[in-house]
């Protein structure tokens, strides 16, 4: 060795593998407006659409009259239901096994939903054209709360499925019911709490709110008569499966389908499911012969593409006297508004909501999930969360909390008693799961010291003594949260989507000068996943994460993925890439050992490069492998260097946090303000700590808007309210908290780089932890359970019942 | 969110728009900022076949102080009223109002004018304006007339501008020795007020001496609390005293529901940013 010769540490920074903390790449170009989002694509002769939606809730549509509209200038074509039926497409497909009107074919069933669609060759002549389509409505009765669905009398809403008792779920119970689901011991758990020494009974409701990511959903659609091909893109999480349900739909063949998703400005799990303004586009297209572009406007996206959550959760949890839970007993409302239009895996229609029993050893539990129709928005998606995860996170967090207060024990203490314990790691929970691994005595002792636990209840009570005495109007609330969360979906075994196996894929290539380019199943939606993958890849198979590109996105060039939500993408593309980076790594050994005429097994892999085991003067590094893979392979051995992964996970992952929320409220106005908010996450291996840090940031700023103040609002006429940033809750930087960050690992031992997940913990485990603070403020003056969200009025409301306003 | 179809005209002279305004009639709209008047256009719940544009007439940008008097063009924005020096010492209260608006970016372009002439009770400048006892300056095609911002307010969006008029400027009388405040709740940066409270107030011998109140947005219209200003007066401001005037005031408030709030939340909030407010411009008194 010389001393131009790099050091092993040095060799390792090069690579910005695992475990760095790697700026991220596709910043270089969003920091500078360089990004490519659909509404930048602007092709020759384009035609825009604009939507005509419903004034009402629930109404008959007794006539359209488009001929106003059609004499615009500019307006092209105006599409209505009718048009549809030509090509059979007025109602399509939803993820969830129902069915979902495409454009209003008789009846509006929620406001802004779809009725015509109008194509012109500018923005402004089709907004025209939507203001001079007239439509007669007859008003319905409305059903806007859930509760109210399944009584006797209540108005049918789905007339399409008159005398179907079989939904695609099983048996529906009335009209306005969509399924029922059962999971569980139920005599054995009615025996627990027949047994029990103390109970819980709250129901507890995660209201309605909406992801409202940055860029709202979008597409154009271009069809060539000529070629017979239909190019389509959209703001899509998910591009190939897209692709096969407008193969399915339209009936045009799938190699005919081109679906590309530029760069995404966020999901959160809006950007999952198909909507009608892309078959409408998509037909108007057909019928033009023009390309046609369709762009929500933010109220749009806020009252019709998917709303998420709108669960009632009424939880029940049997105990010991000394605090040990003996059972867990479940019943859910869930409000799918007008179509089940949830985007869980289709075998899945409450998702895995069964995690409920959470992080607890619960011996016995039963969960039982009624869907209904009401006249509100179709969705249920994942709002940044693994499908119904959120609910249920919410649902036992909240629980455990309840059951501390009625057992007079400290929450942290009781949360303690009940974890399951490391040893018992893999666990197989009561309502069927089988968690990976976990350490969460030892993760939620970090955070109790790290925030002095005991020090923020002894001035808690001072707090409350003080404001008994009149010297404050203040009172202070610590929250904590104890999450496990399940993602990763998933197993073949149990998870699909239209038949499609939750998969998820990578293909690597390696160039003859030693980079590569790799292309993955999943689509970054902000994730950062063109700094991750590579960081990846750099470190199986010693390539410079900076000499890798990573291309997501086009169905074209792409192999086959189930795309990106759930937290999915790292454990099930994550695994793809480092299984496609093996296979790269065993052929590279091999040409190394031919090169230097040694047995593969006398070789060692050591960072970037193959060596002859105690002779680390002999190598050939990466770079030498890949210029002979293409010039002079070993005798017998194909050329090149290529790979291609398809891994279907054994199991899902279970990433796990403690977090912490310390508040103040004034309860003279009911301003509630966040002092500190602590949160330690166990994602298992970390591949880049700033990004986790930054996902962490963001899911925690979500959790903060949904659970203080951020929702889609309904009056009794089933009209949506203040869908628009001027109500609608995003935090600025001004309201946000400071986030405090810190972590566990302990790895997920089926997933070949042990990683778990951690885009979606941070809105999982944050909003009960704010949600516990606020009633962990008001317990002392008697308060069980205060719904969320948590605005100013509403804890003003709670002070006054309370009678502690001024 | 696409306006439906307008004209745009950029007159260079007062007069010029005036004539303007009058010859195209009841379609024709001043535009000052756009920051109430486009989104409202986008929405389609505006729709004016003419704009005049306001921007181009240099003379409704100036600030100065006339015979006691702030004279503030109606054009001068948000933004330019922060930065000037002589209402920073001669009239803290609209700067500290001026900086609760909205974000920055719309205080950049929106100006007093439109705040004032726009009607809507969730503007901030016109309680404040009524608490300082300031007058507008309307211009039409029959000439000049000043207008008490007291007297200016009739219901949501119906102002006491009569067709055809623009609002040039805005008279503020300075006072010496006056104690200010503007108390706002609001959910967020951006938004308007769940309540808001501006308080000036004079003090002498440890008694109120005079005594103006206004509340924002929580009735149609900006409100002036006389009766609860009247009942401080020759008080030490002691607890019983402000909480008779706060209940007056409630008294005359009639919110609104809204995301912000149930109407009784919202009353209370008004008595709760008075009573800051009340605290705040005593403290500040000479
Ligand atoms: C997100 C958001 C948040 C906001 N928050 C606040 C807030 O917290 N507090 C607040 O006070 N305001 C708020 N606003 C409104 C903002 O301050 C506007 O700028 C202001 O209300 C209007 O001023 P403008 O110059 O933009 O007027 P424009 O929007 O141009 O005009 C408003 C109306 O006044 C008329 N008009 C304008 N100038 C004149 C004139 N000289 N003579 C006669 N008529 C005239 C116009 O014809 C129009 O009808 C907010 C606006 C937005 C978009």
């Amino acid at each position: 060795m010389n001393d131009m010769t790099p050091t092993r540490e040095a060799r390792e920074a090069k690579l910005e593998g695992m475990g760095c903390k790697r700026k991220r790449v596709e910043d270089v170009r969003f920091t500078q407006g360089r990004g490519n989002y659909v509404d930048d694509i602007k092709l020759p002769a384009m035609l825009y659409g604009d939507m005509v939606r419903s004034s009402y809730a629930h109404a008959r549509v007794k006539r359209i009259d488009t001929s106003k509209a059609e004499k615009v200038p500019g307006v092209v074509a105006v599409i209505t239901a009718e048009t549809l039926k030509t090509v059979n497409l007025a109602w399509m497909p939803t993820l969830a096994g129902d069915v979902q009107m495409v454009l209003a074919d008789g009846k509006v069933l929620f406001q802004n939903q779809e009725v015509a669609f109008v194509v012109a060759t500018s923005l402004q002549a089709a907004a025209d054209g939507v203001e001079l389509v007239e439509v007669d409505y007859e008003e319905l009765p409305v059903i806007v709360d859930p509760f109210k669905s399944m009584a006797a009398d209540a108005p049918v809403l789905r007339e399409d499925l008159a005398g179907k008792t079989e939904g695609a779920h099983g048996k529906r119970d009335h009209h306005n019911h969509i399924f029922k689901w059962q999971v569980g011991d139920k005599p054995l758990t009615d025996e627990a709490f027949n047994r029990a020494d103390v109970k819980i009974d709250e129901l507890i409701s995660y209201h309605r709110t909406h992801p409202s990511p940055l860029e709202t959903c979008q597409c154009v659609a271009s069809f060539d008569k000529i070629k017979g091909e239909l190019t389509l893109w959209g703001t899509f999480q998910a591009p190939h499966v897209i692709r096969t349900v407008v193969s399915l739909i339209s009936k045009l063949p799938e190699h005919k389908i081109h679906v590309i998703a530029p760069d995404v400005g966020g999901g959160f799990g809006n950007k999952v499911g198909a909507y009608s303004g892309y078959v409408c586009a998509v037909v108007a297209s057909i019928v033009t012969g023009r390309p046609v572009k369709w762009v929500e406007d933010r109220m749009e996206n806020l009252s019709t593409t998917s709303f998420a959550r709108d669960y009632h959760m009424r939880t029940e949890i049997a105990a010991t006297k000394d605090g040990k839970v003996t059972g867990l007993r479940v019943h859910i409302l869930a409000d799918h508004g007008a179509f089940d239009a949830c985007a869980d895996p289709s075998k899945w229609p409450a998702g895995f909501s069964n995690i409920i029993t959470g992080s607890y050893d619960f011996p016995v539990a039963h969960l039982c999930v009624d869907g209904v129709y009401t006249n509100k928005a179709p969705g249920g998606v994942a709002y940044r969360c693994s499908f119904r995860v959120t609910e249920a996170a919410y649902a036992i967090e909240r629980g455990m909390d309840i059951l501390a207060q009625k057992l007079g024990m400290d929450p942290a203490e009781l949360r303690l008693k009940n974890f399951i314990k490391r040893e018992q790691f893999p666990y197989q929970s009561a309502l069927g799961w089988e968690y990976d691994s976990g350490d969460y005595h030892t993760a939620l002792n970090k955070a109790l010291v790290a925030v002095d636990y005991a020090g923020l209840r002894a001035e808690q009570k001072a707090k409350r003594e003080a404001f008994k005495r009149g010297e404050t109007r203040e009172i202070m609330g610590l929250g904590i949260c104890f999450f496990t969360e399940i993602v990763g979906a998933g197993p073949s075994k149990n998870c699909d989507i239209l038949g499609l196996a939750m998969f998820d894929s990578c293909e690597i290539r390696i160039h003859p000068t030693g980079s590569a380019i790799a292309r993955v199943g999943t689509k970054s939606t902000g994730q950062g996943h063109e700094t991750t993958w590579a960081q990846i890849i750099a470190s199986e198979i010693g390539i410079a994460a900076s000499e890798i590109m990573v291309e997501e996105g086009n169905t074209d060039t792409a192999p086959y993925g189930l795309g990106t939500y759930g937290s999915r993408s790292t454990p099930v593309a994550g695994a793809a890439i480092a299984m496609a980076s093996r296979k790269i790594k065993a052929k590279a050994q091999m040409i190394a050992a031919w090169l230097l005429e040694v047995h593969e097994d006398d070789l060692v892999f050591d960072i970037d490069r193959f060596q002859v085991k105690g002779v680390p003067e002999r190598y050939k590094t990466m770079t030498d492998i890949a210029w002979v893979a293409y010039h002079s392979p070993p005798p017998g051995m194909e050329p090149g260097l290529e790979a291609v992964s398809y891994y279907d996970p054994p199991n899902m992952t279970y990433p796990f946090g403690a977090y912490i929320c310390v508040m103040d409220i004034d309860v003279d106005t009911g301003v509630a303000k966040t002092r500190r908010f602590y949160a330690l996450d166990d994602c298992g291996t970390r591949i880049n700590p700033m990004i986790i840090e930054g996902q962490v940031h963001g899911g925690l700023t979500e959790a903060f808007a949904i659970s203080m103040g951020q929702e889609i609002r309904y009056d009794e006429m089933g009209n949506v309210m203040g869908a628009s940033f001027m109500d609608f809750f995003l935090p600025t930087a001004v309201e946000t908290p400071h986030w405090e960050t810190d972590h566990t690992v302990t790895p997920s031992p089926h997933h070949p780089i042990g990683a778990k997940g951690v885009g979606e913990s941070p809105n999982v485990g944050g909003v009960p932890a704010f949600s516990n603070a606020v009633n962990d403020a008001f317990s002392f003056l008697g308060s069980t359970h205060i719904q969320m969200p948590h605005d100013a009025w509403r804890l003003w409301k709670v002070a006054e019942k309370l009678g502690v306003t001024g | 969110m696409i306006p439906g179809a307008f004209e745009y005209h950029r007159p260079k002279t007062l007069v010029d728009a005036v004539t303007m305004l009058a010859s195209l009639g009841e379609d024709a709209r001043p535009l000052a900022g756009g920051h109430s008047l486009i989104p409202l256009m986008k929405q389609r719940l505006s729709a004016p076949s003419h704009l005049i544009d306001l921007a181009g007439i240099g003379d409704l940008r100036t600030i100065s102080e006339e015979n006691g008097a702030l004279v503030l063009g109606a054009m001068v924005t948000q933004r330019a009223l922060l930065a000037s020096a002589l209402v920073q010492v001669k009239a803290p209260l609209l700067i500290e109002a001026a900086q609760q608006i909205a974000d920055p970016q719309i205080r950049a372009l929106g100006t007093l004018g439109g705040n004032v002439a726009n009607g809507d009770p969730g503007n901030d400048m016109p309680a404040v304006m009524m608490c300082l006892d300031a007058s507008y300056v309307a211009q039409g095609p029959k000439g000049m007339r000043h207008i008490k911002a007291r007297d200016f307010y009739h219901g949501a969006y119906d102002t006491a501008l009569a067709a055809g008029e623009i609002l040039t400027a805005i008279h503020v009388p300075i006072v010496a020795g006056q104690g200010t405040a503007y108390e706002k709740l609001k959910r967020k940066i951006g938004d308007y007020a769940v309540a808001a409270a501006a308080v000036v107030l004079t003090m002498a011998n440890g008694k109120v001496a005079t005594c103006s109140i206004g509340l924002t947005n929580v009735a149609p219209t900006p409100l002036w609390a006389k009766d609860a200003a009247a009942m401080l007066v020759g008080t030490t401001l002691d607890a019983g005293s402000v909480k008779k005037a706060v209940a007056a005031a409630e008294a005359i408030t009639d919110p609104a529901s809204d995301g912000r709030g149930p109407p009784d939340y919202r009353r209370k909030m008004a008595g709760i940013m008075l009573t800051r407010a009340l605290a705040r411009a005593a403290s500040r008194a000479a």
